[in-house]
């Protein structure tokens, strides 16, 4: 009977459970997509150029690869308010998850340029091609599909590290959860939900990254099967 | 009195303390066929890349049709469309089919329509014997036929001189044939040709002359016969009975058998 008793409490929390699955796509999609967009410069920056800039771009993907996540946060939400930066829940975790996704997404792109060899842009060039055409049309297109892999692991990461934002308590799906046991004192049958709903989301994000990556590969530059860490 | 289309003034180029070229010069007439020989490490690349600017040379002057390539008030890229270059290791763009690797430049340099672009290519891959592989990825080419896509890609651009630097270096020697077929029928046409090849009957057959570059300067320059039969210096002699020796004949009768 406990047992029945406890599906019936599980599918009576879900639509809880669900409205903090949507804030934790909210973040996830969020910061994948503005972390990409700083990604890219950071890793053209660091390929590209030498001197001040460089260092920059350089100093920034070290401190937010070299440091967790959760002292990110926490800097971000504790710390930059007593400079008179005062962020909510949400932007602090967005702001944090974004810096921290940016790092590792730079270094993915900055590695599959890197992976698109010399002589790509050496015959474009030689075609009168100017640099920056030359980059749009010759190399991004190979350096991102040499990306996706590296990419869609972090998609799978991203929906899972969210549940840090817990500790500010930003109300994502694992925040949700904690406040379902501390109200109902249930701690397996809410844990193991959450631990669920996550499985199911990976399981579905993993599958339509393997289609994109299907979608997108070309002869000679498949990278199905392979899971790329640079 | 022709005027050259193509002349190279005292190029100069290191590498750190390698001196790669040191003066090199040479005119080239429309329609001329050249073809550059010489040991390896002797510069033959470098002065390729020195005339389009891949590699800017440290001193000298290149000038096409006239017009100063070296000048820092021409616009290189402009110059570009108008050099074709052909790679030993061919240099296809992977994520492209063979015709969109053939019209990419025609698109986003020339800034031509997609459709007129795509005729155009499609007929230039015909021209080097491809027009059944327009849909194939680089990948699904043999190493002929992508370097014959190449070619096609650089002539695409309507270049008034081609260089091709080593073309049939990275190919089974089986393949070499349809290269250099597709390169003398080009030579035929009347196109002007600058080739960086160690293909010696090739050379012999379709060169109008021969330049032996060693140690970053013009050795010897003559047509075929007086480099083949009586060169002048000791060192061109020494350097063809090298090549001879390596190659053998068999160098020689790959475009002999294609003899028309």
């Amino acid at each position: 009977m406990t047992f029945v008793r406890d599906l019936v409490f599980m599918w009576e929390i879900l639509p809880e459970l669900l409205k903090g699955l949507v804030v934790t796509f909210q973040l996830t999609t969020l910061a994948l997509v503005t972390g990409v967009i700083l990604a890219v410069p950071v890793a053209l920056v660091r390929k590209y150029t030498r001197g001040p800039l460089n260092w920059l771009a350089t100093a920034y993907v070290e401190i937010f690869r070299g440091t967790p996540l959760l002292v990110q946060l926490f800097v971000v939400y504790y710390g930059l308010p007593e400079l008179g930066i005062v962020f909510d829940r949400f932007t602090a975790a967005w702001a944090a998850l974004f810096l921290n996704s940016a790092a590792y997404q730079s270094e993915y792109i900055r590695g599959a340029i890197g992976a698109v060899s010399e002589g790509q842009l050496i015959a474009a060039r030689a075609l009168g091609m100017k640099p920056l055409a030359a980059f749009r049309w010759v190399v991004m297109p190979q350096a991102l599909r040499l990306a996706l892999p590296a990419w869609s692991n972090e998609v799978a990461y991203m929906v899972k590290y969210v549940s840090v934002v817990y500790l500010i308590g930003a109300m994502e799906l694992f925040t949700r959860g904690q406040i379902i046991i501390s109200r109902t004192l249930k701690v397996v049958p809410v844990l193991l939900e959450v631990a669920a709903i996550y499985i199911i989301v990976v399981v579905a994000i993993t599958r339509v990254m393997d289609y994109v990556e299907h979608r997108f590969s070309i002869p000679g530059l498949e990278t199905s099967g392979m899971r790329r860490e640079f | 009195m022709v005027e050259p289309i193509l002349k190279v003034e005292d190029i100069h180029k290191a590498y750190g303390k390698t001196e790669v070229l040191r003066g090199v010069s040479l005119h080239v007439l429309p329609g001329e066929v050249i073809v550059i020989i010489g040991p390896s490490g002797t510069g033959k690349s470098t002065l390729l890349r020195c005339i389009n600017l891949l590699t800017p040379p440290d001193k000298g002057r290149v000038w096409l049709e006239g017009v100063e390539v070296t000048d820092k008030a021409t616009d290189i890229n402009k110059v570009r469309e108008r050099i074709g270059m052909v790679f030993q290791d061919f240099n296809l763009f992977n994520h492209l089919t063979a015709l969109q690797n053939v019209r990419l430049a025609l698109i986003k340099v020339k800034g031509m329509p997609v459709k007129e672009a795509t005729d155009k290519a499609m007929m230039e891959l015909e021209k080097v014997g491809l027009g059944d592989k327009a849909d194939n990825y680089p990948a699904e080419l043999s190493g002929g036929q992508k370097q014959r896509v190449a070619i096609a890609r650089s002539l695409a651009m309507e270049p008034k001189v081609m260089l091709f630097d080593e073309p049939t270096s990275a190919l089974d020697p089986e393949l070499i044939g349809e290269v250099l077929e597709v390169m003398q029928n080009l030579a035929e046409e009347g196109m002007t040709m600058l080739i960086v090849s160690h293909e010696m009957g090739f050379a012999r057959e379709v060169a109008d002359r021969i330049i032996f570059l060693e140690g970053g300067v013009v050795v010897e320059d003559g047509p075929p016969e007086q480099l083949f039969t009586k060169p002048q210096h000791p060192r061109t002699r020494e350097f063809l009975h090298k090549l001879t020796e390596l190659y053998g004949e068999h160098a020689e009768s790959r475009t002999r058998r294609r003899r028309r």
